[in-house]
């Protein structure tokens, strides 16, 4: 047998049953709904929902000066849609209740003589008491509050010196008239995305997680499910071989979470306004690759158990673990170095990284090749894992 | 030596299965002639369909020697593969599919051309009288159509041998009768077969028959030798007598 009868073979015998696989999808309309429809509604929601920014942060203000300096600094934050101001008085005690009651998540403390110290030192303190129970909101809110206040001073010429501290019980109290800290001036400066729009971050991110969890799901419940009905052994008992049949169990949903992709991105660009700064071919091609690799991973599994439902609950450890060390949620730079270390095994992390590469910062093939390299050494790997956890015989 | 040297379709030898403690199939010896109908009887759990599983390469045996259409089941199941057709005592065509649909995955792994694929496709249409439900579901034929069906995608690629596992249980004696025509036929035409079932009325329909018994074969011959052996007037005499002596009592005809 000549190598092109056998390629034409082995391709004739996977489209056989791939095309099977593609009527199996068109002919179950839960699922097509499932691979097409839930995604999109999943991006739609959930990119509101997975957001650092704190928006709407209630302020409240203990102003002791009343003075249109003091005023200033009221409007400046009302004007702001990072804040929303819940109350102001000149009673700390108020202010420490609104605290406790959760209904202030920054108290703004503007003491005595804050408009005259202005005027005279051209530099004056302020009280920022923050509720750090949600630890890093508290640090985001701070750096807004001390941003705002930077932006006012500047406006009047003059310094305003922001004197933050955390409360977790301690009551907010009237700022000591001269603090002993330090002057820092920090300039900020965010590249890449400067306008610190965190759906540009979250949205290709979450894109990526919904459509490995779909695929995932997918491919694992597939062979189980054959396994279950019994239709297995009928092909089983076929000369068609382990990969032709891998092959064909994969090329359908590889096909759909292309199109899930592609459906996600055009969702991404026009509702969400994420840029695409790098090649869209390029991305497209990663995702393929991507895949690939989901997939096996998907069919590994299904090829590994018995029952759909043990095919379910693996699929879900892999996948909790898989997004928790991807760096989607928290970033890897802050995680433990073992951690660190082990997710680099982690395909979800390397796509992830990619797609947020190309995406935001217009990444070339020569800034994404090891993670591509990467990828595709895992391709082979997890592909040549199912193919040989696949037993056309039992032993 | 990878193969068996002679023309018998189905040679044994001590072809044994064990699952832990359990003997499944314990030493089980027999040849099946190419164009023989070979009926395995035996009561359920008698080891009928384990002895089809290693014989067809779904199941690897635990000791003794099997060659089917020439081939090791030890050593070339794939290649046995080729040869043999199957049907499985559960109906495992695709439900969702139509009925060309189905014929058409299994022609296309078979390596079958377009051309046979469409042939035996209205070939087989004809024969079972599916034509006005070929673009149906599959899963919602009757189940003695469907079983017709599994073995007419089983002789597809007209294989060397086919195993059928008990294919007439559950449908109605008509259709149990119908099928046993199909069967036929595909002899006619050269196909070995085996077939398990459990109807002993069907085991006349055979050449041969082998009657297991808790894993071993207990009686093997055609239907006639077995009855004259055992004094018996019908095979389901000669199968009582072997699985509960003490309920043959004295030998007289059961009907």
């Amino acid at each position: 047998m000549s190598a092109a009868s056998a390629v034409r073979g082995f391709a004739r015998r996977t489209l056989a049953l791939a095309r099977a696989e593609v009527l199996h999808v068109i002919r179950d309309r839960a699922s097509l709904v499932q691979i097409i429809v839930m995604p999109l509604v999943q991006l739609l929601v959930l990119s509101n929902v997975a957001t650092f920014a704190v928006k709407r942060s209630p302020v409240y203000f203990v102003d002791f000066d009343h003075s249109p300096a003091s005023r200033g600094i009221v409007t400046r934050f009302a004007a702001s849609d990072l804040f929303d101001i819940v109350g102001q008085s000149a009673s700390p005690d108020a202010a420490n209740e609104a605290m406790l009651r959760g209904d202030a998540t920054l108290v703004v403390t503007i003491p005595r003589d804050f408009e005259r110290d202005l005027v005279r030192d051209k530099a004056a303190p302020i009280g920022l008491d923050l509720n750090a129970e949600k630890g890093s909101a508290a640090g985001i809110v701070q750096s807004y509050a001390a941003q705002t206040l930077t932006d006012y001073a500047a406006e009047l010429g003059t310094e305003i010196v922001p004197t933050p501290r955390n409360v977790i019980d301690g009551p907010p109290s009237e700022i000591p008239p001269h603090p002993g800290a330090a002057h820092i001036d920090v300039r900020l400066r965010s590249w890449y995305n400067q306008t610190l729009d965190y759906k540009h971050y979250m949205v290709p991110g979450i894109l990526v997680a919904l459509v490995t969890m779909i695929g995932t799901l997918l491919t694992a419940q597939n062979i189980a499910r054959e396994k279950e009905m019994g239709t297995l052994e009928q092909l089983n008992v076929t000369p068609i071989g382990k990969a032709e049949f891998i092959t064909a169990k994969l090329l359908p949903f590889w096909v759909l979470a292309m199109i899930d992709l592609m459906l996600g991105l055009a969702v991404a660009r026009l509702v969400f306004d994420v840029p695409i700064r790098g090649s869209l071919v390029l991305l497209m091609g990663s995702a393929g690759l991507y895949m690939i690799v989901a997939l096996a991973i998907g069919l590994w599994i299904s090829a590994l158990v018995e029952t759909q439902q043990q095919a379910m609950f693996t699929s879900f450890f892999v996948i909790m673990i898989y997004l928790l060390m991807s760096g989607l949620l928290t970033p890897i730079d802050s995680m433990p170095h073992w951690v660190q270390v082990a997710s680099l095994v982690n395909p979800v992390r390397h796509f992830v990284s990619i797609s947020r590469a190309i995406l935001v910062k217009g990444a070339g093939l020569a800034e994404i090749s090891t993670q591509l390299v990467t990828l595709a050494v895992f391709a082979v790997g997890f592909l040549t894992l199912a193919i040989r956890q696949y037993r056309k015989r039992a032993a | 030596m990878t193969s068996s040297g002679d023309d018998r379709a189905i040679r044994t030898n001590g072809l044994t299965r064990t699952f832990g403690a359990f003997t499944a199939v314990d030493h089980i010896t027999f040849d099946v002639k190419p164009g023989e109908v070979f009926g395995f009887l035996g009561a359920n759990g008698a080891g009928k369909t384990t002895a089809i599983r290693m014989l067809t390469g779904l199941l690897t045996p635990s000791s003794g020697e099997a060659w089917v259409a020439g081939h090791d089941v030890y050593r070339e199941s794939e290649l046995i593969k080729r040869d043999i057709g199957y049907m499985s005592q559960r109906f495992s065509l695709y439900d969702d599919l139509t009925v060309r649909e189905n014929i058409r995955l299994y022609g296309g792994i078979y390596d079958l051309t377009r051309d046979q694929i469409r042939d035996r496709t209205e070939r087989i249409l004809s024969r079972l009288g599916l034509s006005d439900t070929a673009h149906d579901a599959v899963g919602a034929l009757p189940l003695g159509w469907k079983q017709k069906l599994a073995l007419s995608v089983a002789l597809l690629h007209e294989p060397r041998i086919v195993f059928l596992d008990e294919p007439t249980s559950g449908v109605d004696p008509i259709t149990r009768r119908q099928f046993w025509e199909l069967i036929y036929e595909a002899a006619h035409a050269g196909t070995t077969v085996l077939v398990t079932t459990h109807y002993m009325d069907e085991a006349e329909y055979c050449d041969r028959i082998s009657i297991m018994v808790a894993g071993r074969i207990a009686a093997l011959g055609s239907p006639a030798e077995l009855k004259r052996d055992a004094g018996a007037s019908s095979i389901d005499e000669v199968f009582v007598r072997l699985v509960r002596p003490e309920l043959a009592g004295g030998g007289g005809p059961a009907q």
